[in-house]
C-alpha cells in the first residue's frame, strides 16, 4: 500500500507545503478511503484557509508498519462530499472541520457540533452563520420502557465537565451520546497567534495531565521546522520524563479503577504511589506535572547522576508497592467479576473508527507511536508493546499494568546510562517558510499529533492538535452499548480520556 | 485477606504530619515569586516591556508589581525582569482571601484570613465542597483529587468533596470560566444553600491563566461572584491548596505575613508555629 505525498515523509520530518498533493474533491475522497481500506490510519484531518473564500482540507495518514506518513489535500468551497461514509474514522474530524471552517461535509451521517463555538478558521472573506449552541439534536430511542438519563456537565467528583445522554431500557444502555466542548479554550488559535515563549506554556496546558506528551509533540514540530537538533542527553531526559508521566497516570488510574469497584486496598496504595512518581517530576522540573521541563531545542533542567541514582532507587520501591497493589487487585475474584466482559470494544471497531493507545492495544491492535514512528530516545531503546485481546475493562487495566512494568524497566536502564554532555538546550532558529510537519508522540492515552504549517514568511499558518482522546471518546460510546448503566463509571474510568484534550 | 492485612500493617501510615510539620519541597520547586525592589537599577523601566497580562506588571504609578493570580510559575517568568530582581522563593504558601490581595509590589501577600466567628461555627469542623471545573486544562483537578488520598487526607480536617451542590457549603472553581461553562457554574452556585463559600483555585480561575486573551476562554471567576479564597498556582501544589483551606477554617496562623525568604516554606521555625 503506498501512501500519497512525498517519499520519506515521516514523524518530525518537515516537507515543503508545495509537495502536499492537491487533488480534486472526488479524487481526494477516493484516495483517503483507499488508504484507510488498505490498512493506513487517519492521523489527522483538518482545514485551513486557502484564500479569501476557500478552505484547504488536509488528510494526514499513518502507515504504522512502515513507519511512514502520507498526506493529501483538496480545496473546497462551502461544502464537499463527506469522507465518512467510506472512511468512518473521519467522522469526528469532519464534524470539527464543519465547525472550525464553516464547510459542510455533504452526506455525513451525523453532522453535529463538536465544541460548540463560532468558526475560528474561516476564510477571511466568508461570514459564519450563527448556530444556537443550545440546539443540539440528541439521538433518542422511543419505546414503552425506554428512558433517558442525563449526566453532566458538572460531574459528581472532581472531574472535568462533559455531558452523557443515555438511552436505557431498564438497566441496559441502548445508546450513549457523548457531548463535549465544555473545556474549549481556543487552544489552536492561541498556538497560531501567541509568541513562541507563551505558546510553549500553552502547549503544556492543552491537557494538564499530559504536560510532557503535548510539550514533546509541540517542540518536535517546532524543532523540525527550525532544523534544530537536540543533544542525546536532552532527548534522553525527555524520554524519561514522558515515561514518568505515563507511570503516574497509569498507576493513578488503576487506583481509581479499584476505587470504582470499591476495592479500597489498591485504591489507597495506588493513590499514594502516583504521588511518589509525581514527586520525581517535581524533583526534576519543579512541578508535579513536569511543567518547565520540555522546551524547544531540549530541556530546561538536567537530570544529574545523583538524581538519576535517587530516581532508580525510588522507582524500585514504587514498582514493588505497585506490584503489591495490583496483585491484590487482579487476585480478587469479586473485582475480576466486575471487570471481565464489561465494556467490550471489538477489534473491528478499533480499526474502523481509528482508536489509539491502550484502548486499541487492549483489543489486540499493535498501535504504539514509540514503536511505529519512533523519535528521540525511542529510536535507540525499544519498549515492547503491551497487548491484550479481550477489549474489556480487565484488558485495558492489564495493558496499563504491563505498561507500568515496561516503563519502569526502561527508566531503570536509561537512568543508569544517560548520555554525557553539558548542553541541555540548543537555541532553535527561525521556522522554515512554506512547510508542513507532523510531530507524533505516544502520550499515556495514545497518539498525540501536532501538525504545523508555516506560511511564506515563516510564520505559523496553522497549528492542528489531535489528542488521543479525540480518536477514543467514541470507544466509550461503543463500549457502553449493551452494558448495564451501573457499569458506566467503571467503563469511563477504564479509558480515562481527556475532556480538555478533546475540547482544546 | 491475611496477605493484605500483613501488608497493611507493614506499610504503616503515609499521612503527612502536616500541619505540625511541613515537608521540605525540592530545590527546583518554584513557589511564590518575589520582587526585590532594592535590585531595581536607577531609571530602569524594564518591567514596562513585560508581556501584558502576565506576572510582572507596572502599576499606575509606574512602579513594578507582581500579580500572583496571573503567574504561571514557569521558569521563564523570572526572566521577565531584565535586572534579575524577580525570583521564585520556594514558599508554597500563597492562598489569600481576595483577588486584589494577589497584586503586590514585592510578591509578599497577606495570607488568607480565617472566616468570621459565625462562619467558623458552621464550617470550622465540617466543610463540604463541590468542585466545578469550568474550562480548565485538567491539571488542577488531579491535584485536588489527591487531597482526598492518604498522604494529605483532607477528611481528617473535616473537609470533603461532595457529589451535589445541595450537599455543599461551597464550591471550588477551577478553569477560566469559559462561555461553554459559564451557565453551569452559575446554576451550580445558585444551587448551594446559603451561607456558602467560593474558592478559586489555579491561575485560570484567577486570571484566565495561559488562555487569557482567547475569546473562547474566560478570565476566571466573574467579578459578580464573591470569592472567599484564592489559591494561585499552575497547578497549585496540593500543600498550597491545603494551606489555604486550613487558614480559611482558622486551623493555621491568622492573617500571617511571609518573612519573604526561602526557609519560610521549609519546616523552619515558622513551620513549628503553625497549627496543631
Amino acid at each position: 500500500m503506498s501512501l500519497p505525498g512525498p517519499a520519506g515523509f515521516r514523524n518530525r520530518r518537515a516537507i515543503p507545503w508545495a509537495e502536499v498533493p492537491c487533488r480534486g474533491l472526488e479524487e481526494f475522497r477516493v484516495e483517503v478511503a483507499a488508504a484507510t481500506a488498505g490498512g493506513a490510519r487517519l492521523v489527522s484531518l483538518f482545514g485551513l484557509p486557502e484564500d479569501d473564500q476557500r478552505t484547504r482540507l488536509v488528510a494526514v495518514l499513518g502507515d504504522d508498519e512502515r513507519s511512514a506518513l502520507g498526506v493529501t489535500s483538496a480545496v473546497v468551497g462551502e461544502s464537499y462530499p463527506a469522507l465518512t461514509p467510506q472512511c468512518p474514522e473521519a467522522h469526528l474530524f469532519e464534524r470539527e472541520i464543519a465547525e472550525q471552517c464553516g464547510v459542510t461535509p455533504e452526506g455525513h451521517p451525523w453532522l453535529k457540533p463538536v465544541r460548540r463555538h463560532p468558526p475560528d478558521h474561516l476564510p477571511p472573506g466568508r461570514t459564519a452563520s450563527a448556530r444556537d449552541p443550545g440546539d443540539y439534536p440528541f439521538f433518542q430511542v422511543t419505546g414503552e420502557e425506554v428512558h433517558e438519563v442525563a449526566v453532566g456537565p458538572v460531574h459528581a467528583g472532581i472531574i472535568e465537565p462533559g455531558h452523557f445522554r443515555f438511552q436505557a431500557h431498564g438497566e441496559d444502555v441502548l445508546f450513549l451520546e457523548i457531548v463535549l466542548g465544555y473545556q474549549h479554550r481556543g487552544v489552536e488559535r492561541l498556538l497560531e497567534t501567541l509568541p513562541p515563549a507563551r505558546a510553549m506554556q500553552l502547549a503544556e496546558s492543552i491537557a494538564g495531565d499530559t504536560v510532557i506528551g503535548h510539550a514533546e509533540a509541540f517542540c518536535g514540530a517546532f524543532e523540525a521546522l527550525s532544523r534544530c537538533r537536540k543533544t542525546p542527553r536532552a532527548q534522553a531526559v525527555r524520554g524519561c520524563a514522558l515515561e514518568l508521566e505515563r507511570l503516574a497516570n497509569h498507576i493513578g488510574d488503576l487506583g481509581a479503577l479499584a476505587g470504582d469497584v470499591a476495592f479500597a486496598p489498591t485504591a489507597a496504595i495506588c493513590g499514594r504511589v502516583r504521588g511518589d512518581v509525581l514527586n520525581l517530576l517535581l524533583r526534576l522540573a519543579g512541578n508535579r506535572f513536569g511543567r518547565g521541563l520540555v522546551r524547544p531545542g531540549g530541556v530546561g533542567f538536567d537530570l544529574p547522576g545523583e538524581m538519576a541514582d535517587e530516581f532508580r532507587e525510588r522507582l524500585g520501591t514504587i514498582v514493588a508497592e505497585f506490584e503489591q497493589a495490583v496483585g491484590l487487585f487482579f487476585g480478587s475474584e469479586s473485582v475480576q467479576a466486575r471487570l471481565e466482559g464489561t465494556g467490550v470494544v471489538p477489534a473491528a471497531s478499533c480499526r474502523e473508527l481509528g482508536f489509539v493507545g491502550p484502548t486499541a492495544r487492549a483489543s489486540g491492535l499493535e498501535r504504539d507511536v514509540r514503536h511505529d514512528h519512533p523519535w528521540g530516545l525511542y529510536r535507540f531503546a525499544h519498549i515492547p508493546t503491551a497487548i491484550e485481546t479481550t477489549g474489556d475493562v480487565a484488558g485495558r487495566a492489564m495493558v496499563r499494568t504491563i505498561e507500568v512494568r515496561r516503563s519502569v524497566e526502561f527508566l531503570l536502564e536509561q537512568l543508569a546510562a544517560l548520555p554525557r554532555g553539558d548542553v541541555l538546550r540548543v537555541e532553535p532558529g527561525a521556522l522554515t517558510p512554506g512547510e508542513l510537519v507532523v510531530a507524533l508522540a505516544e502520550g499515556w492515552r495514545g497518539e498525540i499529533a501536532h501538525v504545523a504549517v508555516t506560511d511564506e514568511q515563516g510564520r505559523v499558518r496553522r497549528w492542528k492538535v489531535t489528542d488521543p482522546s479525540f480518536h477514543d471518546w467514541t470507544a466509550l460510546a461503543v463500549a457502553m452499548a449493551g452494558t448495564p448503566i451501573s457499569d458506566f463509571p467503571l467503563c469511563n474510568k477504564s479509558f480515562n480520556l481527556s475532556y480538555a484534550g478533546h475540547d482544546l | 485477606m491475611l496477605r493484605y492485612l500483613f501488608g497493611r500493617l507493614r506499610r504503616g501510615s503515609h499521612t503527612l504530619a502536616y500541619p505540625r510539620a511541613v515537608p521540605a519541597l525540592p530545590e527546583r520547586y518554584r513557589g511564590r515569586p518575589a520582587l526585590d525592589r532594592s535590585r531595581c537599577p536607577e531609571g530602569c523601566r524594564g518591567c514596562a516591556g513585560a508581556a501584558p497580562g502576565g506576572l510582572l506588571r507596572v502599576d499606575d504609578g509606574g512602579a513594578p508589581a507582581l500579580d500572583l493570580g496571573a503567574c504561571l510559575f514557569s521558569p521563564e517568568e523570572a526572566a521577565a525582569c531584565p535586572a534579575g530582581a524577580l525570583r521564585f522563593t520556594g514558599d508554597h504558601r500563597m492562598a489569600v482571601s481576595a483577588r486584589d490581595v494577589l497584586v503586590t509590589p514585592t510578591g509578599e501577600v497577606e495570607l488568607a484570613r480565617a472566616l468570621d466567628a459565625s462562619a467558623q461555627r458552621l464550617f470550622g469542623r465540617s466543610l463540604r465542597l463541590r468542585s466545578v471545573v469550568a474550562g480548565s486544562c485538567g491539571g488542577c483537578e488531579p491535584d485536588l483529587n489527591v487531597l482526598g488520598t492518604v498522604v494529605f487526607d483532607l477528611a481528617r480536617f473535616g473537609i470533603q468533596f461532595v457529589a451535589s451542590p445541595r450537599h455543599a457549603d461551597g464550591i471550588v472553581v477551577t478553569g477560566t470560566v469559559n462561555p461553554n461553562m459559564r451557565l453551569a457554574l452559575e446554576k451550580t452556585w445558585r444551587a448551594v444553600p446559603e451561607p456558602r463559600l467560593l474558592v478559586a483555585v489555579g491561575a485560570c480561575a484567577l486570571s484566565g491563566g495561559p488562555f487569557a486573551g482567547s475569546p473562547q476562554a474566560g478570565t476566571g471567576v466573574p467579578a459578580d461572584l464573591p470569592v472567599d479564597l484564592c489559591v494561585p498556582g499552575c497547578p497549585p501544589h496540593p500543600l498550597t491548596v491545603l494551606d489555604g483551606l486550613l487558614r480559611l477554617l482558622g486551623r493555621l496562623e491568622r492573617g500571617e505575613r511571609q518573612q519573604g525568604g526561602t526557609e519560610a516554606g521549609r519546616g523552619g521555625p515558622e513551620g513549628e508555629r503553625m497549627g496543631r
